[in-house]
């Protein structure tokens, strides 16, 4: 069994929020071990073996739900998925009760998307096994904002100390939010670039700078994360119109040409091409990282659950010693 | 038969004094304000307040209790409880049940409930709008008859200017008070949270401020439009207060409440998710909330409520956005409001001028005083002893307060209603 971690005191990872700068590096430094792992053609390891994972996504997703059950079968645990929002809401049982009747078949590891804010932190308050955080509402997503931290950090060399720029729809983004507060204590500068319908002027209380001019905003910037254009969260009435948005905020090369020359390009994926990002940038291999990000959140997210797993299996030594 | 107070620390909102005292009671009303030392009169029963604070019973506009439609949340039996536990002597009931108190019928019908089962003064608000749907106006006239002492359609905001404008106008020619929510309601849909850098931190859908304003702006237009007696139920942010001073000294009718929690909570109270914090409007930043407080002192904001609002478990232990809006605070709403005193940011006698007396003369209710002739709804409490919070000891049939746990400073000894003792620790 492997050693309790150094730093990683946690027993869910609900966001990045409660997360020390050390226990965020714990993390990253166990995730680069676990990219080599991923790369070789025997790709199994034992470190969540006999523990079983449940994916609870109240929201749709391919690629999250993908990608933790992947990272959960590759450290040999028994994942099983559970389409919520087909199920028992539809029912009116309340979240609560689902989280019950989950907890009761014993899981050890809980992965929660859900659409409202805070809700996997009250579902983790009701349940004895480790929470991850999959992206709740407009609060966090942890696993995403390691992952990008992960990637910036093998594209740059470091992870502090770097201008970067989160472009896009950071009103309904909690991606954006994850990251700003994690890039933030690691210490890095960083821009909001948006309309201000979808860039709220309180960013700035958290040690942003906003722009509202995306020329303006990259220069110099070592990193642009860019943003999905949230079309299923807008009420309508944030944008004038898709074209407009695309040539003020749009992500091309006259724009792109502001940043540093070895700027990356960041995207959480699915990408609106042509939307929030001309085609040409993400699919330019050497600016564009928007594959990696997707190989990085295996690892982040093995990495996490194995922090976890172990934190919960001393907690557990520990009530029956 | 006749009761006589001695040595208290008498609290008289009226005259702005807290000295001490005593009081002498005959047939359920006051006879006479003595001072300490004037000769004691003889008396059929004597209490002896050592010292311990005696102050007019507490006139709380804005309660819900949950009867018709939702007697597991509250009844009357259960509020009048709470009620006469928080030094609380007369209660005014909202009209946002299920149905709403919108006909002379239901109103007769909670009325006869009330009576039966509360140990302390109960009236009734009727909604102003049939269904509180804002669409057209219930039978003011017959509500009045049948004891409606205000109109209110509670927290739903007649966003038709016209139906509005129509319901003061009418209500005017009775002579009714219209207690209105004041709140933009297209900008405040759906929110749970006052936007601003915990919101955002929180991901919580959120309102700005200003809607307070905007609605408050509206109805002081239809005012002066009008003419009608209004009352604003909850002031709560520092925007919204020049508009309503300026109303006020430009002779609008016009008076305006806040909400216990709003004196004594803030927005990062809320802390991680916490639902019993969620109330309606949303907590506001510790800088509105010590305007508010300061309104108060100021006699800009007349009147304290505690928007007493029972919730059930299940419609609280949900994820943030879902769960409902509202908290207990009829047991609370003394202890939390000796805060602001043991904070020195309100006198005694300010706090009771907000919480007794100016709600009896906004209603044109007797109570409210300490001076001979009026009911003897007297709250005796000890302003100083400490004690914690425990929500599971609470009398109301929902426990959904935010002060679960908390420290408090003061709480009342006994309550007495026209002279009767409700209530006796």
């Amino acid at each position: 069994m492997s050693d309790a971690p150094t730093y990683f005191r946690q027993n869910h990872l609900l966001g990045i929020e409660p997360l020390h700068p050390l226990e965020i590096t714990e993390i990253l430094d166990l995730a680069d071990s676990y990219v080599e792992l991923n790369r070789q053609t025997q790709k199994h390891a034992d470190a969540l073996a006999g523990l079983t994972q449940i994916n609870m996504f109240f929201e749709n997703s391919t690629r999250t739900q993908a990608s933790f059950e992947l990272a959960g079968k590759r450290l040999g645990a028994d994942v099983m998925n559970m389409a919520m929002q087909a199920s028992s809401i539809k029912k009116g049982e309340t979240l609560i009760d689902t989280a019950m009747t989950l907890n009761a078949m014993h899981p050890d590891l809980l992965v929660v998307r859900h659409p409202h804010s805070g809700a996997v932190d009250l579902l983790s308050q009701k349940v004895n096994c480790a929470v991850l955080n999959a992206g709740d509402g407009k609060h966090e997503h942890p696993t995403q904002a390691l992952l990008d931290a992960l990637t910036i950090r093998r594209a740059k060399g470091r992870l502090h100390r770097l201008n970067i720029a989160i472009c896009g729809d950071i009103a309904h983004s909690r991606v954006a939010r994850s990251n700003l507060i994690l890039l933030g204590k690691m210490e890095n500068r960083i821009r909001l670039i948006g309309p201000p319908t979808l860039v709220p002027g309180h960013f700035a209380e958290f040690g942003a700078e906003i722009y509202d001019d995306m020329h303006e905003g990259l220069k110099d910037v070592d990193v642009v994360m860019m943003l999905r254009l949230q079309k299923e969260r807008m009420d309508g009435g944030f944008i004038p119109s898709e074209r407009e948005y695309y040539h003020r905020f749009g992500l091309d090369a006259d724009k792109l040409a502001q940043a540093k020359p070895d700027a990356i390009v960041m995207h959480p994926g699915p990408m609106n091409r042509g939307v929030e990002i001309d085609g040409t940038i993400a699919d330019d291999i050497n600016r564009s990282v928007i594959q990696e990000q997707v190989e990085m959140g295996v690892a982040v997210r093995m990495a996490a659950m194995d922090l976890l797993a172990r934190n919960l299996r001393s907690r557990r030594q520990g009530e029956a010693a | 038969m006749t009761l006589l107070f001695t040595n208290a620390r008498l609290i008289n909102p009226d005259a702005g004094t807290d000295a001490l005292g005593h009081l002498l009671v005959q047939d359920g009303a006051i006879v006479s304000v003595l001072d300490e030392k004037d000769a004691l009169p003889s008396a059929d029963r004597v209490i002896d307040c050592g010292g311990k604070c005696l102050a007019p019973g507490i006139v709380d506009i804005g309660v819900k209790v949950c009867e018709p439609g939702e007697r597991h949340k509250e009844s009357y039996k259960s509020a009048g409880l709470a009620a006469a536990a928080g030094g609380v002597t007369t209660i005014v009931t909202r009209p946002d049940t299920l149905p709403a108190i919108d006909t002379p019928e239901t109103l007769e019908f909670v009325t006869r409930r009330a009576q039966a089962d509360a140990p302390i003064n109960v009236v009734s608000m009727a909604a102003l709008t049939k269904g509180r749907e804002g669409r057209e106006m219930v039978e003011i006239g017959f509500m009045l008859d049948a004891g409606a002492v205000a109109f209110s359609d509670c927290d739903k905001v007649v966003q038709n200017a016209k139906v509005f404008s129509r319901a003061l106008t009418y209500a005017k020619s009775c002579g009714a008070l219209v207690i209105a929510h004041p709140q933009e309601p297209v900008l405040s849909a759906g929110a749970a949270a006052t936007s601003g850098k915990f919101a955002t931190l929180r991901g919580l859908p959120a309102v700005s401020p200003m809607a307070e304003r905007m609605g408050l702006d509206r109805d002081i237009a239809l005012l002066e439009m009008t003419g009608a007696k209004y009352h604003a139920d909850q002031i709560t942010t520092a925007r919204a207060l020049p508009a309503l001073e300026r109303a006020k000294k430009n002779g609008l009718d016009i008076t305006a409440g806040t909400s216990i929690h709003h004196l004594t909570l803030n927005e990062l109270d809320v802390a991680d998710y916490r639902t019993f914090f969620k109330v309606k409007p949303p907590l506001r930043s510790e800088e509105d909330r010590l305007a508010v407080v300061d309104a108060v002192r100021r006699g800009v904001i007349d009147i304290i409520s505690s928007m007493h609002t029972p919730q059930d478990e299940e419609s609280k232990r949900l994820p943030f956005e879902e769960a409902a809006s509202g908290a207990v605070a009829l047991e609370t709403l003394l202890p939390a409001a000796l805060r602001l005193y043991h904070a020195d940011l309100l006198d005694l006698p300010t706090l009771f001028r907000a919480m007794s007396l100016n709600p009896a003369k906004r209603l044109g209710l007797s109570g409210g005083r300490l001076e001979a002739g009026a009911p003897a709804d007297l709250v005796l409490f000890d302003v100083d002893v400490p004690f914690v919070l425990d929500r599971f000891k609470l009398r109301s049939k929902s426990q959904n307060t935010p002060y679960d746990t908390q420290r408090m400073q003061g709480r009342v000894l006994a309550t007495f209603v026209a002279g009767e003792c409700v209530f006796e620790r």
